[in-house]
């Protein structure tokens, strides 16, 4: 059988040529599935989407209180709220899309074993529903801002290249775990924890220029190190400095675990609805 | 040129079978545990598993083999018994699963029914669930805005669209979930067994639409139990059996085939020593059944149905009673013909003690090509059932041509045929 003579050949080992292009023909279903999510979280609740808005104020709040008032940690000349709020916002997308990324595929199983479609558009649609949130919590930014009398500098332009980073971070971890959890479900206990560690390691709470100064290329292995630093870069203008060495570290190890992940969940997809 | 052509396919599962775990130190399981996640971590697709817990890998074959062509606008039956690998090949050809060896041509776009419902989240409405599942099975959001009148009116739940599905009745949640799927418009459906579900009037309704939907060209490949929607919708057919294709072509003959292969051969055990239900009184039972015609026995592999038979049953009789008799023409599906003495005929017959021999004749039954069985027993109306034989004797019809035309009506989908003339008026 010449291959030429047919659209679609299915055979063991084969499913690279038509993937990109399905992709493309699937798109719809990315933000249908995101919009399905978001819909869902909100059903049956009488305030509805104000929490989304409520969740990140509270939690503001509350780190305003305990870190700011209480531990008097130093706030670089900024407003306490702004700067915590300028690294929780990255520091939720990442803790909440890793979360729901690593555990998509599992929690689709459903459709995964009954319908075609290829299998990268799950865990995408997870990040973005939560990129949704962090469009919500920016603007609770941009509110707080104003009422600080808070006006940010040029550098606040740069701030959809760390987005983008953190999007990559996010999705290149999220990616991994997923394709591992289908097969091996300890992950569903791994990532939990590592997102309680991850939030004491990482500069949240307080700022990274309380790291001394050998140890501070180490820690930029955190690679969530890099996109808070940058956040907080972006959006406090010169009151913040970048350690410029560390970032660029963090950077290049989330595009090698990016481009990694994609790699492995491309191999594994096929048998996934055989393991799931 | 074939829409779809499958080259010697094959699925091969991994069944592990876990035994008794040997003696072993804790050192050992430590270190084979910290080499299974090397293995893990390097080769994640090939199955390891560690000697110590002694478990044992068996290959299972879903599929063996597989070839066959399906040409467009075809409607083909797929049939077999549980097990045989029919969802596994749909899985296949829809790209959930992938072969193990083998190659699949494909030219158009496919839509698989494989589940009901698809994708439906219970908290959400009827409207939105219509189109996350439009989305799920592959249209984009303009095409389902365009058809979704269509889609409210086929499943009816024009009332409860803005309900959440997790209120909606069972009947409400399949006709809708169909209504989607059936608004696909693709080259090819794929439908596995959906209609399983449903009351008798959604599993019309979607019979119906597959046949519209057939006729307008798409291709259909069709899995189902369900024997008659099968015959009603498909006029080919293949049968698998243990992942191979024991049957293709003709679907009448295909379902034929597959139901001689699971029928039980009750008449191979003499009737006299056929074992009776307890509800039977037994005062009487039947110890033989015969069929002849003019006065000769028949052939029972080739009976000629436009010919008129006699069926004679021998009654053993343990004391002076009476009793009405029971006949009945079966297949595997129904009962084909009815006859009961006592009910059509109001005819008792008194029958002493010992042997007696009733006969009943019957008309030609012109019945098709197929296996038929006749059930037989003694029974008094609206009183008592004294006893009851099912399957007691089975028969062969091998074509049937009234007429004597050369044209076997075996070969269209009527059962039986009424003879009738046609003429001039």
């Amino acid at each position: 059988m010449k291959n030429e003579e047919y659209q679609l050949v299915i055979e063991a080992g084969r499913s690279e040529l038509h993937y990109w292009r399905d992709l493309w023909h699937f798109r719809e279903l990315f933000w249908f599935l995101s919009w399905r999510d978001i819909l869902v979280r909100y059903k049956q609740t009488t305030i509805g989407i104000a929490w989304s808005v409520l969740r990140p104020l509270l939690t503001m709040v509350i780190f305003t209180i305990i870190f700011g008032k209480l531990a008097k940690l130093p706030a670089d000349g900024v407003p306490y709220p702004i700067m915590v709020f300028a690294a929780m916002l990255p520091w939720q997308f990442f803790a909440n899309s890793l979360s729901e990324c690593s555990n998509s595929l599992v929690a689709n199983s459903n459709i995964l074993t009954k319908v075609y479609f290829p299998r990268l558009i799950v865990p995408t649609s997870a990040v973005i529903v939560n990129l949704v949130d962090f469009l919500i919590s920016f603007a609770i930014l941009t509110v707080l801002m104003a009422w600080y009398r808070f006006i940010p500098d040029w550098r606040m332009l740069t701030l959809p290249i760390f987005l983008g980073l953190a999007f990559l971070t996010s999705f290149g971890f999220g990616l991994w775990f997923a394709a591992l959890n289908v097969k091996y479900r300890d992950f569903r206990y791994v990532v939990p924890f590592i997102v309680q560690f991850g939030l004491y390691v990482s500069p949240v709470g307080f700022s990274s220029s309380v790291i001394p100064e050998r140890w501070r290329l180490l820690y930029a292995l955190n690679p969530m190190v890099g996109v808070i630093d940058g956040f907080r870069w972006a959006i406090l203008g010169g009151n913040a400095q970048l350690y410029w060495p560390g970032f660029w570290l963090s950077a290049g190890f989330t595009i090698l675990i990016f481009l990694s992940a994609v790699r492995y969940f491309r191999n594994t997809e096929r048998a996934f609805a055989d393991i799931i | 040129m074939s829409i779809i052509k499958v080259e010697k396919l094959s699925k091969k599962y991994i069944l592990s079978h876990q035994q008794r775990e040997s003696y072993t130190t804790l050192r050992d399981v430590i270190s084979e545990k910290v080499k299974a996640v090397g293995r893990m971590v390097l080769h994640p697709l090939t199955v390891h598993h560690s000697p110590l817990t002694n478990s044992s890998q068996e290959e299972f074959w879903a599929l063996k083999d597989v070839s066959f062509e399906i040409n467009q606008g075809d409607r083909v039956g797929i049939i077999g018994r549980n097990g045989a690998g029919k969802s596994t090949l749909l899985k296949i050809l829809s790209r959930i699963t992938e072969p193990t060896s083998g190659k699949i041509g494909i030219n158009g776009r496919v839509a698989s029914l494989l589940e009901v419902g698809t994708g439906f989240h219970p908290e959400l409405t009827g409207r939105e669930n219509i189109f996350l599942n439009g989305a799920i099975l592959g249209m984009g959001r303009v095409e389902i805005k365009r058809k979704f009148d269509e889609i409210v009116t086929f499943a009816e739940v024009e009332r409860f669209l803005d309900t959440s599905v997790k209120h909606y009745s069972s009947g409400m949640y399949v006709r809708l979930a169909f209504a989607v799927a059936a608004h696909l418009e693709p080259d090819i459906l794929i439908v596995d067994e959906v209609l399983a579900v449903g009351d008798a009037l959604f599993q019309k309704k979607c019979l119906g639409k597959m046949e519209d939907v057939g006729r307008d060209g798409t291709t259909v490949l069709f899995v189902s139990h369900n024997m008659a929607s099968i015959r009603a919708l498909c006029e080919k057919g293949f049968l698998l059996d243990g992942g191979e294709i024991a049957f293709n072509g003709n679907i009448s003959e295909a379902i034929e085939t597959y139901l001689s292969k699971i029928r039980f051969c009750p008449d191979c055990i003499p009737v006299a020593l056929r074992e009776r239900g307890s509800r039977y009184s037994l005062r009487a039972r039947i110890v033989d059944i015969e069929i002849e015609s003019r006065d000769e026995p028949l052939n029972l592999d080739t009976v000629d149905s436009t010919q008129s038979f006699s069926v004679i049953l021998t009654i053993e009789s343990y004391s002076d009673t009476k009793s009405g008799i029971y006949l009945a023409i079966r297949d595997q599906i129904q009962v084909l013909n009815w006859f009961d003495s006592g009910h059509l005929h109001r005819e008792i017959f008194s029958l002493k003690k010992g042997l007696s021999k009733i006969e009943c004749n019957i008309n030609p039954t012109y019945l098709t090509s197929g296996s038929y069985s006749m059930d037989c027993g003694l029974t008094i109306p609206n009183q008592e059932w004294i006893d009851f034989v099912p399957s007691a004797l089975s028969f062969t019809v091998n074509g049937l041509d009234p007429y004597g035309s050369g044209f076997d009506l075996s070969q269209t989908f009527a059962r039986y045929h009424v003879h009738h003339e046609w003429k001039r008026i």
